[in-house]
């Protein structure tokens, strides 16, 4: 998942050219971060962007996604979570999220009821996220470019246990 | 001296309560408890509503003491450019303190209003079990809490007329909340959920409507579908406010009629919001309520310039206009002719960061509605042009403006003909409009356009500035003039240390001063600390590193936020924030 870092290159600036950008503040909460503007995916790189401008309210600019630019990106990309030992399945927009980090924040947020930390007690994260792809292939998430994922993700599935151990990298 | 009046025993206190029953203003009220002891404590103790506009001001024990007979409060709490994600998550504005006091010392609370503040779901529950005539709760801009709360509070406050959430961010996790209210509840008049994300189980919902006579104003979530929106209102035709749910849905010429029988059913209707994603299949259902509108808010309606022209154009009565830019001046120019009753206009982005076509809202829309609607006196305004010479004409059209602000979107914009800074367009308008009490500056500006403001603004109450300003010189124009400020917010401009310090004793006089990312040091904060220690000065800087103590005085400020306060400085700041 450390994706990240190399994304930094390629990343907006949150702050006006020539000054140390701050961190960007975090979400607001676990909720929040799912509503994150979709717009700051779409730009342009060369296009600089600053923090709070202009001043429209981030509870609306979450409305404003409504308003697309093109026929093409329209729709979410809804697909089924299913979590081992859990009763039901869960469906997820990859399009809300815009990186890995997002999304693994996401899904803990929606399973954390099942105790993602492993119902028999012991090990840590014995756990791991895999999804299919369009070849029909369980892959584990996280080693492709993050919108390589959203445009070849079927559906995903948390594998517990002995399962995730032989899969489970610790990158 | 006047002498022989006998002072406040001249007559009983009851006496003295009624006559200042007649005062509404807090000013007049706060007056009258200067005037001697007496009155003082008649006033306190016949105070009913109370107003804090800055939760850290003042501290809640102490002023639940002073007013033991508070019937409806109102508190705000973080700054307002937390709208704008500039203030850290964790700054604070917990509502606990202030909810645990009233608990306390208002068990007769009636009214509760919270805005930008953090509510728990135990405040929300502690709400709910302490005030037995509990009767409006508004929560504006708050986040914290979640349905769960919601529905301890529909469980519990048996005679809650007024439940407002507006846009709040609130966690979904109990989805049957609504079902709380009990059967034998009746006594809702206003309840406006817009702001929740989550489906509504619609046949409860139905059902709490029908058993509420007296509900007038009913704003739903965009999740209901329109034919379940249809049935629902069938039972409510007595709404005067209304805000729908999703306006679209395929075309079917047997929910488009009942759509437009349900809407023909309204007779009281003034106020609509809502109408999500309106599609031009269903928007004609609407029209037939146009006309009898006096408050219409298509922010969330994705419709295009030439439906929204026929929408806005058959509503005559119009004082309230809230639109997207889609409108686009043809839109504008068209409202200037219909709606001669507007007194409010706000248009919004809908393409904030400017990768969609663009659209064609310029200034002319603007200068049109200055001109057609001659009882205009509030403006919000996003565009991405302007001129000098429009902004004279405004100013020149409507001396009552009493609210103006303007966002043209990229900073540093000049006038796009004559490549001028701003300044003598602003400058006008603080000069012509001489009740304004709320400005938001923007585009290209100079220090001179501060030099107007501060001579001329003598009723302005908050001013936002944005990328403006040349040197300090800009700040201390304001800080030496505009006498009646309470509310100033600057942002990104080369405003530092000399102004503040020269400025010290306006600071006590004003609500609240917020500066991000302009120039001001540690050093200066010191300073200002120390000379007055009734103001709070936080420091904000969200950059790991060093405690404050051991920064150098010239170090830069990254956020400073500085509000006067009696409470002395709060014990609740996170590791972001130093009270200097």
């Amino acid at each position: 998942m450390e994706d990240l870092d190399n994304l930094k290159a390629t990343e907006l600036t949150l702050g006006l050219p020539g000054i140390d950008a701050p961190e960007k503040p975090s979400p607001a909460s676990a909720t929040g971060s799912n509503k994150r503007s979709n717009e700051e995916c779409c730009l342009p790189a060369a296009k600089k962007q600053v923090v709070g401008w202009p001043p429209v309210r981030s509870y609306r600019m979450n409305s404003i996604r409504v308003r697309k630019m093109e026929a093409e990106d329209s729709t979410g990309i809804y697909v089924k979570v299913g979590m081992d030992g859990a009763p039901y399945l869960r469906k997820v927009d990859l399009r809300v999220y815009k990186d890995y980090k997002e999304l693994m924040e996401a899904l803990n947020d929606m399973f954390k009821c099942f105790s993602l930390g492993g119902a028999e007690g012991h090990e840590e994260s014995g756990y791991a996220i895999t999804y299919e792809d369009k070849d029909g292939d369980w892959m584990l998430v996280g080693d492709v470019p993050w919108e390589m994922f959203i445009s070849s993700c079927k559906r995903m599935r948390i594998m517990k246990g002995s399962e995730a151990r032989g899969l489970s990298s610790s990158t | 001296m006047v002498r022989g009046f006998g002072g406040a025993a001249a007559f009983p206190d009851e006496v003295w309560e009624l006559v200042f029953s007649f005062l509404a203003a807090d000013a007049d009220r706060n007056a009258v408890a200067l005037v001697c002891r007496g009155w003082h404590r008649i006033e306190r103790r016949s105070r009913r509503r109370v107003f804090v506009g800055n939760c850290y001001a003042v501290a809640p024990a102490a002023a639940v003491r002073r007013f033991p007979e508070v019937r409806a409060a109102a508190i705000k709490g973080k700054p307002h450019f937390a709208d704008f994600n500039l203030v850290p998550t964790d700054w604070g504005g917990g509502a606990e303190a202030w909810v645990e006091a009233m608990a306390g010392g208002w068990p007769h609370l009636e009214e509760l209003r919270l805005k930008r503040m953090v509510v728990s779901d135990d405040c929300l529950e502690l709400i709910a079990r302490s005030f037995k005539n509990f009767g409006v709760l508004s929560l504006v801009s708050c986040d914290g809490f979640s349905t769960a709360g919601l529905a301890a509070i529909a469980a519990n406050c048996r005679n809650l007329r007024e439940l407002d959430l507006h846009e709040n961010e609130v966690e979904d996790n109990c989805l049957n909340w609504i079902s709380h209210f009990p059967e034998s509840f009746t006594s809702l008049v206003s309840l406006n959920i817009a702001c929740l994300e989550g489906d509504m189980n619609t046949s409860v919902l139905e059902c709490l409507i029908s058993r509420c006579p007296n509900l007038k104003t009913l704003r739903l979530n965009h999740a209901m579908p329109l034919e379940k929106l249809v049935s629902l209102l069938q039972r409510a035709p007595q709404l005067v406010d209304l805000g729908t749910s999703k306006f679209s849905a395929d075309h079917h010429p047997e929910l488009l009629s009942k759509v437009e029988s349900t809407f023909a059913g309204f007779k009281h209707l003034k106020s609509l919001s809502g109408i999500w994603e309106a599609g031009p299949a269903y928007l004609p259902a609407i029209y037939s309520v146009c006309e009898s509108l006096t408050s219409l808010n298509l922010y969330y309606a994705t419709i295009q310039s030439p439906e929204l022209l026929k929408l806005v154009s058959e509503c005559k009565n119009l004082q309230r206009l809230w639109v997207m830019d889609l409108i686009e001046d043809n839109g504008l120019i068209a409202v200037a002719s219909s709606c001669k009753l507007l007194q409010e206009l706000r248009v919004f982005p809908s393409d904030p960061y400017g990768v969609a076509p663009p659209i064609s809202l310029t200034e002319h829309g603007l200068v049109a509605i200055s001109a057609g609607c001659l009882m205009l006196h509030s403006v919000l305004y996003f565009c991405r042009q302007m001129t000098n010479a429009a902004l004279l004409t405004i100013a020149n059209n409507r001396p009552n403006l009493t609210c103006f602000r303007l966002c043209i979107i990229d900073p540093h914009t000049p006038d796009y003909i004559s490549q001028e800074p701003l300044d003598a367009g602003f400058s006008a308008i603080v000069e012509s409009c001489k009740d304004l009490r709320r400005l938001s500056l923007s585009g290209l500006l100079t220090d001179r356009v501060f030099k107007s403001i501060g001579a001329s603004a003598n009723r302005l109450e908050m001013l936002s500035v944005a990328f403006a300003g040349d040197s300090d010189v800009g700040l201390h124009y304001i800080l030496s003039g505009c006498k009646n400020l309470r509310k100033l917010e600057i942002r990104d401009c080369p405003f530092g240390d000399k102004a503040l310090l020269d400025n010290t004793s306006k600071l006590e006089t004003m609500r609240s001063l917020w500066m991000s990312s302009c120039s001001v040091t540690l050093g200066a904060c010191r300073q200002l600390a120390q000379k007055m220690p009734r103001l709070n000065v936080e420091v904000i800087d969200e950059r790991r590193g060093r405690p404050l103590e051991s920064w150098p005085d010239d170090f830069p400020i990254e956020k400073l936020y500085i509000y006067r306060t009696v409470a002395g400085p709060r014990s609740d700041t996170p590791p972001c924030v130093w009270t200097v």
